[in-house]
């Protein structure tokens, strides 16, 4: 009696289907893989470890050689000098030892307790380094005419060293110093208080902005494609090019938007707009709508043509104005790509580093987490306390994307 | 607002503001142009501008008060009464042009957004029309005023040098005598400061960008959009979810890998780091795309004997070269302009792409000129390339959703 129920699990069709699947991405996922999912795990080791910009490079063996002492002469005393040294100020070096060779024709003296010769093969074993160590090592030699005609200094072969350091990347020591620091004080509610002004005000602004800009070019007219493309330009510049423009236009003392506001009598003397608590905030926020309005107005404008006319006549005939058209008609339609639009562009302006870093480089009160973590780990040194501040950062993140997928689910994805 | 519903209210009301919005608009374009001090008289712009509306509403609109509102406009304008005032210094010539202008647009205008607007009580919807003209009238010249005056601003000054900027910052005027002299700012980046290597670096990462990320991300694309695997939802969700992270927290674990590993100061370290960030963001707009061409003709293909890997080659790309472009010119945009990474991760000024050569400008023994001439330079090619191809683009950023 044969089975006469449907298959059950996958068939070989569908499992070669995935196969293919998973082959065709495997690329994509190994590159992602390497250059998202491992940074961001490093992120969480290193805010845990008390890393500077310094420690970076591994402590290391530092070894000059030469020959000291006349050597012209068969019979000459001199001297093969070793100096070493231990580069880092900090870090201890562990079993240190180094193997050269003495070039022909050169006979060793009484040799150093550490070291032994093996025919022309020096090995030295140094034991153990403070941090900052260093030494001149000695290795007497008679001169032979072997030496003299070979021509072959000491310092042309190179020593082999080897030496074991522990960097503080790897080793066991952890600390919550850099998280302390983080939270520490006003200056962390400060940082997270200029980061959400920033991100409610740019993005809610942006997106007044785009939908006001879509409305204007939401009609047929001749020159629309050229404004079109003419209000993309703030979006599309090299952000580098046209924050120090507004750099240039804003300037205290050559600055044209300053010279207009004196000449037209709306302020007596400059202002620094960059430079003024809590001015440099706000012309911070105005730049990140002025930049990022295009993005808006281009997704909204796709959304309003897609609208069908017909409801616009049907709601004329029966009397509706303009204004009752546009709230009643035009709103509701677009409610849909305004709030994803608001969720995806609060989650990029809240990661928004550039442009800030650009326009004042966090001072005068504009200091975002973002700017906070290339400040902690840059201009203070401290990768560790950089590291906890983006980990701060990724939490933040983590919550919003979870609102963001529970939102978007019932939103057509976009 | 009912009251308002007036139009002997309605046209003084809109012709006030209007003016009060063309005088801004004239002087602060005069004084760019010229240098010379134009400015708006708020008050006397009101009164003007209402006179101007209640004209029009009661007289109707015809050539003749058109005319006479033009150059009355002007009269005042040049005896010093005016909506917009100019300053003793200004030029006989500027200023008649200023106050032409302004009456010309005011009495051209104003007519056009009074349409319909009678002197009695006026319908609902005429009165919204108007005023929805009026807010027309004004997003554009907003609008297109934001835009331009930093990008004027940024041309101009790359052209002038610092003096002649610091004893007048609102002289945009340029010598025109000076002759190729004017240029002299480009010279020299190119000459001096090695930009066009930058350039050149810049090019050659970008078009790279984008052949690589196309490489991964049209088969990433095809199976996430054509292939039924277990995980393909949770698959296309996390790739909303990678360009979610922000850059600067990616950057400093590999400003430190680069740094231990000796790619730091290579442009080959760029090259592996920049198509990984547009990647996820190339995947997602091209399987789009691809969800929306028909699945029959590749099932055509499938059944003629095609290998998937063949029915992609010779169907479904042939099918998309359109988003294809839109990608790449978006995947382009991104590189070009890419700042953050080749700031952290270049110091040695032989392989700086042109966003890292511009930073380098930014000192205080370089004059300004030479760092606006340099955003010049990066913004040309491809503002060039957008406005060529902008229906690409403004159809590739809504195809899929797009990182800003």
């Amino acid at each position: 009696m044969s089975d006469l129920s449907p298959p059950r699990g996958t068939g070989p069709l569908a499992k070669r289907e995935a196969r293919l699947a998973w082959g065709l991405l495997s690329p994509t996922l190994i590159a992602v893989a390497l250059v998202v999912l491992l940074p961001l795990l490093a992120i969480f080791w290193i805010s845990v470890k008390p890393v500077s910009l310094a420690d970076l490079r591994a402590p290391e063996v530092v070894l000059r050689e030469d020959l000291r002492g006349d050597a012209e002469a068969v019979g000459d005393e001199a001297n093969i000098r070793y100096r070493l040294r231990n580069s880092s100020q900090e870090q201890p070096i562990n079993d240190v030892s180094f193997t050269d060779t003495i070039p022909d024709g050169l006979t060793v003296g009484a040799l150093d307790a550490r070291c032994s010769l093996d025919g022309q093969a020096l090995s030295c074993d140094l034991g153990d380094w403070e941090p900052g160590f260093r030494e001149n090592l000695m290795i007497p030699v008679t001169v032979g005419q072997a030496f003299l005609d070979g021509g072959v200094d000491p310092g042309d072969s190179e020593p082999a060293i080897e030496g074991k350091a522990s960097s503080v990347l790897t080793n066991n020591t952890f600390t919550f110093e850099n998280f302390a620091r983080v939270f520490d004080g006003d200056e962390f509610w400060g940082v997270l208080g200029v980061t959400m002004f920033y991100t409610v005000f740019g993005t809610i602004g942006a997106l007044l902005f785009g939908l006001f800009a879509a409305l204007l070019l939401n009609k047929e007219f001749r020159g629309q494609g050229i404004l079109r493309g003419l209000y993309l330009f703030p979006y599309v510049a090299p952000v580098i090019a046209v924050a120090f423009a507004w750099i240039l236009l804003f300037d205290p003392f050559s600055g044209s938007a300053n010279a207009l506001l004196v000449q037209m009598g709306v302020t007596s003397s400059a202002i620094n707009f960059f430079g003024e608590r809590p001015l440099a905030l706000i012309m911070v926020t105005v730049f990140e709508i002025w930049r990022y309005f295009p993005l808006s107005f281009l997704f909204i404008l796709a959304r309003m043509q897609s609208i069908d006319t017909d409801m616009y006549e049907a709601a004329d005939m029966d009397g509706a104005s303009p204004f009752q058209q546009f709230w009643s008609l035009s709103v509701p339609q677009l409610l849909g790509i305004l709030s994803v639009l608001f969720l995806l562009r609060f989650i990029w302006t809240f990661n928004k580093f550039d442009d800030i870093f650009l326009l004042t480089g966090g001072n005068a009160g504009t200091r975002t987490l973002t700017v906070n973590v290339y400040e902690q780990a840059f201009a203070v040194s401290n990768i560790g306390a950089g590291a906890a501040v983006a980990v701060v950062i990724f939490g933040c993140l983590l919550l919003f994307s979870l609102f963001f997928f529970k939102f978007i689910s019932q939103e057509e994805g976009l | 607002m009912s009251s308002l519903r007036y139009g002997y209210i309605t046209g003084p009301v809109l012709g006030a503001l209007w003016m009060v919005v063309l005088s801004t608009t004239v002087s602060v374009a005069m004084s760019f142009a010229t240098g010379d001090a134009f400015r708006p008289s708020i008050l006397l712009s009101l009164v003007w501008g209402a006179l101007g509306g209640g004209l029009i509403v009661a007289m109707g609109r015809n050539m003749m008060i058109q005319a006479v509102i033009a150059v009355a406009v002007i009269a005042t304008v040049m005896i010093g009464f005016g909506p917009m005032v100019t300053g003793d210094n200004a030029g006989m010539f500027s200023s008649i042009f200023g106050a032409a202008v302004l009456g010309g647009t005011f009495a051209v205008s104003l007519a056009v957004i009074l349409t319909d607007i009678t002197p009695g009580e006026l319908t609902r919807h005429e009165f919204e029309a108007a005023v929805i003209r009026f807010l027309t009238g004004f997003g554009y010249i907003f609008f297109t005023a934001i835009v331009l005056i930093p990008f004027y601003v940024m041309v101009m000054t790359s052209l002038k040098n610092q003096a002649e900027l610091i004893q007048n910052p609102l002289d945009f005027s340029i010598d025109l005598s000076k002759g190729w002299d004017l240029f002299r700012s480009y010279d020299e980046l190119f000459r001096q400061f090695n930009f066009g290597t930058y350039l050149l670096n810049s090019f050659i990462i970008s078009v790279l960008t984008v052949f690589i990320t196309l490489l991964f991300a049209i088969p990433g694309a095809y199976a996430v959009a054509r292939l039924r695997f277990r995980g393909r939802a949770a698959f296309s969700r996390s790739i909303l979810l990678i360009y979610m992270v922000p850059m600067i927290v990616l950057a400093l674990p590999i400003y430190i890998a680069f740094s231990m590993t000796g790619l730091r100061n290579s442009l080959g370290g760029i090259i592996m780091i920049y198509p990984v960030t547009t990647i996820p963001v190339a995947l997602y707009m091209l399987q789009g795309y691809f969800r929306g061409l028909p699945a029959e003709v590749e099932e055509a293909g499938l059944m003629d004997g095609l290998s998937r890997l063949k029915v992609i080659w010779k169907i479904t790309l042939p099918l998309s070269l359109p988003a294809l472009a839109s990608v790449s010119l978006y995947v382009f945009m991104i590189a070009w302009n890419e700042f953050l990474l080749a700031f952290m991760l270049l110091d040695d000024p032989t392989k700086f792409t042109l966003t890292r050569g511009i930073a380098s400008l930014n000192s205080s023994e370089i004059p300004r000129q030479h760092l606006m001439a340099g955003s010049v330079i990066a913004t040309v090619p491809i503002m060039a390339l957008f406005l060529g191809l902008e229906k690409f683009m403004t159809k590739g950023l809504t195809a899929g959703s797009v990182k800003g």
